[in-house]
């Protein structure tokens, strides 16, 4: 396990606080500025960086974040160069932040699953998130991920019955990352009313911290939704908010919604 | 029945599994499950029986081509008829088999995406059959290359959705039907149209369009006492090729062929020849054979018929090529072309633009086979659809030889 990943979370409960984990998506609208609007949500507050890589065909993402692949793939940012010239330079301007990736099992296995494991490890990843990726499906890779420390940080979903959403926990690298909406990626005015029980549900059974995603773009769901776990995944609000008005106001969207993390 | 042959189900040696958002696994095994318990269910297998041969009119026929075989000079050559059957394509068999398991499963509505929209338009007909609210995602450039099934669709009461999306072709509509089926998994059945996608759409596919080989079976043993030396059909996602070559896989001295989209040649990128040039990845939820370039995104395919614009293919095809029970080769849009006009004027039979890809690798299958050996040619589809993209290109003269 990589450590980092659980210190982040703890200094943030030490401060009274739920940890804010706030996606963008590398290359978009290209690769410099990109770590712009990652080094601009640290400044906002971001407890853990999620660093999108692009996939062609994101069937788990929403309309914002579709978009924003459509750009990043066109400013070039395949996985290879995000990890040697975005992630390096993001790790400078943040040195205390954990970087964890998300894209699609493709894009990593074209790179070669213990290739991808051990050049991310290398270059300061700490965990990586893949949507598409059940765990009946990750087997080997979380092995190959094991082997360097890179932490494959599970999904679960509002469908997922209670005995494998215990399951999913029970056994869960870095932290796990709890689906708040049956649905993809994108802003929703409401969060479903049973998410609280199931976040319970799961944080009872987890060894790591739980964290909420999907939806969430408002300081007052980052408040509800704190009560229940130890953070939340914010990410098509703050695309938007890059894409529309830049870093500024991706760095003022994390200062929000840290505020509703205050306990 | 099935060829599994990894200890995991759902796998094709390495081909296959279950790549979806965990939202949709639930889903995926409650389908499993149900299908286990109907496949079981003689009432169920009756049922479908029953509504293919009522409705859809099977058996189809098994047909001598007599004029073809005697221009190519070689084998006899026989015509499976999926273009006879209701809706005008193999499409059909899955939908009624798809549309009853999902009434069994108590679902309230079916989503469904189309490339040339034979199968949204299939979808659509077992919709209104049994009543079923149903929504068809469809690229925006083949809502315009196949206006007329557009029409079938929304006359049969679907509702069309134009995907604008990337290529605007059927990996799009995919894309954006696993979305929506990401939002209503808990009341809606996604009828995937090929024997692609996720754990156990490939194997639920394939059984339901194996009717179209296991009749070919019967109706090769009545027809010339033998089973055929050779069975040929296209192969977009692969549903009419695994439909039809399925139950021969283990008759070794049974020659099985597929065809890919040629498109504007293999070395121009323009292609949907997934299993010829395609490499290991990971698309729509199943590890198969895909275009994609050296990082891993999916590249757009081409061909001129929008069935087999595709850059994926179906996990057991992926497997049947890579162990070397099936061959594979491929048509270039201009080969299906000229393919369609031979058909037509020598056979009388308007085929499909995908179905013509398999008919231009006919005739030197034919010939490789030689005189006495039988061939059958999977009619998986009728050309209707496509003469207004045929007919804007204009009847090259050297088919018509200055007739007009
Ligand atoms: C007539 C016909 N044949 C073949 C295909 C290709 O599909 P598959 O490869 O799944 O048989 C289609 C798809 O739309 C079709 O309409």
């Amino acid at each position: 396990m990589s450590g980092e990943i659980a210190a982040a979370f703890a200094k943030a409960k030490a401060r009274g606080e739920g940890a804010l984990v706030a996606y963008a998506m590398a290359g978009d609208p290209d690769l410099p500025r990109s770590v712009d609007v990652f080094a601009a949500m640290v400044e906002g507050g971001a407890d853990i960086l999620e660093i999108g890589v692009a996939f062609s065909d994101p069937i788990a993402d929403g309309p914002v974040i579709q978009e924003a692949s459509e750009r990043a793939l066109k400013a070039g940012a395949s996985l290879k160069r995000v990890l040697n010239e975005v992630v390096p330079e993001v790790r400078k301007r943040c040195p205390e932040t954990p970087l964890v990736v998300m894209t699609y099992i493709n894009v990593v296995m074209a790179l070669g699953e213990e290739k991808y494991a051990k050049l991310a490890r290398e270059k300061g990843i700490s965990g990586t998130i893949l949507p598409d990726l059940p765990p009946e499906e990750s087997v080997g890779i979380r092995a190959a991920f094991d082997a360097v420390g890179l932490d494959l940080i599970p999904l679960c979903a509002p469908t997922t019955p209670p005995a494998r959403a215990e399951a999913i926990a029970r056994d869960a690298r870095g932290f796990v990352y709890c689906v708040s909406v049956a649905g993809v990626t994108g802003m929703r005015a409401e969060l479903p009313v049973d998410l609280s029980s199931r976040l319970e549900l799961v944080k009872r059974a987890s060894p790591v911290p739980i964290t909420a995603g999907f939806g969430i773009s408002t300081a007052e769901q980052a408040r509800a939704i704190g009560a229940h776990a130890d953070g939340v995944v914010v990410g098509s609000a703050l695309v938007r908010a890059a894409h529309a008005d830049g870093p500024a106001a991706a760095r003022q969207l994390c200062a929000e919604i840290k505020r509703g993390l205050k306990r | 029945m099935s060829i599994e042959t990894s200890a995991t189900v759902g796998r094709f040696g390495p081909f296959g599994g279950r790549y979806v958002p965990e939202t949709l696994v639930p889903a995926l095994l409650e389908l499993e499950e149900a299908y286990a318990a109907a496949r079981a269910d003689p009432a169920f297998g009756k049922q479908v029986t029953q509504v293919l041969k009522e409705f859809v009119g099977r058996e189809t026929p098994l047909t001598p081509a007599h004029r073809l075989t005697a221009a190519w000079g070689g084998a006899q050559v026989w015509l499976k008829r999926e273009d006879l059957a209701h809706t005008g394509a193999h499409k059909i068999n899955n939908t009624i088999g798809q549309v009853l398991l999902a009434l069994r499963m108590g679902k309230k509505r079916i989503i469904a995406e189309t490339g040339a929209g034979q199968h949204g338009v299939a979808t659509a007909t077992a919709c209104a059959l049994f009543g079923l609210p149903c929504e068809v995602y469809m690229g925006a450039l083949d809502v315009e290359r196949q206006a007329l099934n557009v029409f079938r669709m929304r006359a049969l009461g679907a509702t069309v959705r134009p995907v604008e999306l990337g290529s605007k072709t059927l990996k799009d509509a995919m894309n954006e039907a696993m979305r929506t089926w990401v939002s209503q998994v808990q009341d809606t059945h996604y009828v995937i149209g090929s024997a692609a996608g996720p754990h156990p759409y490939p194997t639920i596919v394939r059984d339901f369009q194996a009717i179209i080989g296991q009749e070919v079976r019967t109706q090769s043993q009545a027809l010339f006492g033998r089973l055929p030396d050779a069975i040929i059909a296209c192969v977009g996602g692969g549903s009419n090729a695994i439909g039809v070559l399925h139950p021969f896989i283990g008759d070794k001295q049974v020659r099985l062929v597929g065809v890919e989209a040629g498109g504007h040649g293999l070395n121009t990128q323009q292609h949907g020849a997934s299993l010829t040039l395609g490499t290991e990845g990971v698309l729509h939820g199943s590890r198969s054979l895909v275009l994609q370039d050296e990082n891993g995104q999916i590249q757009e395919a081409h061909s001129i018929s929008a069935g087999l614009d595709y850059p994926g293919v179906g996990p057991e095809l992926a497997f049947l090529v890579k162990t070397g029970r099936m061959e594979i080769r491929t048509a270039t849009d201009d080969e299906a072309l000229q393919a369609f006009y031979e058909v037509s004027r020598s056979e009388g039979i308007l085929p499909a633009l995908e179905t013509s890809h398999a008919f231009a690798r006919g005739a030197e299958l034919a010939r490789e086979l030689g005189k006495g050996k039988h061939l059958v040619i999977n009619c998986s589809g009728r050309g209707d659809k496509d003469v207004a993209t045929i007919a804007a290109r204009g009847i090259p003269a050297a088919i018509t030889g200055n007739k007009s």
